[in-house]
């Protein structure tokens, strides 16, 4: 149990997706123009990130490993997670109408998100078992959350400012990504466990 | 061999996974309003709310259930009122087309300031500091949130004004909501005439602060032919079913705060001239 907190805050903080291996960093500087929307953005990568590390991993370790087709995983986990949002998508469309109201238009965005395969591929390199693939998947996705909600805040006051012309717009949005990520380099010091 | 058990393999979990998508598509079908389909693919699709609904999928909704008029859409005029009535099965009924107009004419060389505002470049935030930095309650403060709110990009400030370019503007009603002096005001397409003040302070104040500010002298009331203009709260209005366009309001004013465009004056109004070619 300890093992599994340990992981779960080293995934959000320490090796913040975003801020320290930069995963998804797309739908980072896309989706983050209003809290609103990167929230509702950051609730569909956990979603689906906690569902497909669970899927994937058993699909490598129960079929992929035994028949020695481990050198295909990223085709396979491609697949699977392409199949599997879309079929998220149209079950919540029939039975919970309101969470696809709120998610429904940044499911297909993260089909084939990198952030998603990126950490059903880290759960296989480092031999997290069941439990921890689907912890480190959730995890990982609330620190994404956590990332895009703070920027989101972030370019919602930077709306106002006035940086001199040739940095408005996206260049000051990437320059403001750096500090955060910078300040987040602050959480490597730390030792736990 | 082992090309061919990977290539099994994932032919397997290809058919499987589309297998399971195509038996979903059906189990999890949720019937979709046709018409509400065919009614947002007629719709304008700048989502800007100017109907009251958070987007033209969300009206194309409200009017397939019959919750909305068919003329909801205040952007598209007639032409969508129409095409939309067509898939209602309805008759269409006359929308007039509107503009938005700023009732503003106190640029930076007419109105007084009291300070000199140095903040945030938005209208909402100077409103905090004493509601802005002109001396007038009701004057434009030229900061611009309109402009930045318009779907459409039709408004821009010109000597610390808004003004609207009623080629572009789509009467959507947008900057209406945003403007925190709320002295903009929807008006016909079709009309040449405004009131360019909305100041309520009695006619000696306003003409303190104001070059260009209504004084509430009831020369224009005394003018119109159609009673069409009232002076109420120190402030000229125009009943726009009553003006027929004479112009004599603007020709009488004193203070010229009474803007009228002749058809064949081109300065900025000229789509008002433009719409009287159409007819």
């Amino acid at each position: 149990m300890k093992e599994i907190l340990i992981l779960m805050f080293s995934a959000i903080f320490i090796e913040n997706f975003i801020f320290s291996k930069f995963y998804g960093c797309c739908p980072f500087m896309g989706v983050s123009e209003k809290p609103s929307n990167a929230l509702g953005m950051g609730m569909a990568v956990t979603f689906v990130m906690t569902v497909s590390s669970a899927v994937t991993q058993l699909l490598y370790t129960k079929v992929l490993l035994p028949l020695g087709l481990d050198y295909l995983k990223i085709i396979a986990f491609i697949l699977v997670i392409a199949g599997l949002v879309q079929f998220i998508e149209m079950f919540l469309k029939k039975f919970v109408p309101s969470l696809y109201n709120a998610l429904g238009i940044f499911l297909p965005l993260i089909t084939t998100n990198c952030a998603v395969l990126g950490a059903a591929l880290v759960n296989i390199q480092e031999g997290y078992t069941f439990a921890e693939s689907v912890a480190f998947g959730f995890s990982a996705a609330v620190g994404f959350t956590m990332a895009i909600v703070i920027f989101a805040g972030v370019r919602a006051r930077l709306r106002f400012a006035e940086p001199p012309k040739p940095f408005r717009g996206m260049p000051i949005a990437l320059i403001t990504a750096g500090l955060i990520a910078m300040a987040f380099m602050g959480f490597s010091g730390m030792s736990i466990g | 061999m082992d090309i061919l058990i990977a290539a099994l393999i994932f032919a397997v979990l290809g058919a499987v996974i589309g297998a399971l998508l195509a038996v979903a598509s059906k189990a999890f079908e949720v019937p979709v309003d046709e018409k509400a389909e065919k009614i947002t693919a007629v719709l304008p699709g700048a989502n800007c709310g100017g109907c009251g609904y958070s987007g033209c999928a969300a009206l194309a909704e409200a009017i397939s259930k019959g919750k909305a008029p068919c003329g909801s859409c205040t952007v598209g005029g007639d032409e969508v009122a129409e095409a939309v009535a067509e898939i209602m099965g309805v008759k269409a009924e006359k929308t007039v087309r509107m503009r938005a107009q700023v009732m503003c004419s106190g640029t930076l060389d007419k109105a007084k300031h009291k300070y000199i505002y140095e903040g945030i470049e938005n209208c909402i935030a100077a409103m905090q500091l004493g509601g802005g930095s002109k001396v007038c309650p009701n004057g434009c403060l030229g900061l611009g949130a309109c402009a930045q709110k318009c779907p459409f990009g039709a408004i821009e400030i010109v000597d610390g004004v808004a003004k609207v370019d009623y080629h572009k503007c789509k009467g959507c009603g947008v900057c209406v909501a945003t403007c925190p002096k709320h002295i903009i005001k929807l008006v016909p397409f079709d009309s040449r005439v405004y009131v360019g003040c909305m100041s309520v302070d009695k006619g000696a104040v306003t003409r303190s602060y104001c070059e260009s500010g209504c004084i509430s002298c009831r020369i224009c009331e005394k003018n119109c032919p159609t009673g069409a203009i009232t002076v109420k709260d120190f402030v000229a209005s125009i009943d726009y079913d009553k003006c027929i366009n004479c112009g004599k309001c603007a020709e009488k004013c004193p203070r010229k705060v009474i803007h009228f465009a002749k058809p064949e004056v081109s300065n900025g109004v000229k789509a008002v001239a433009d719409s009287k070619d159409r007819e």
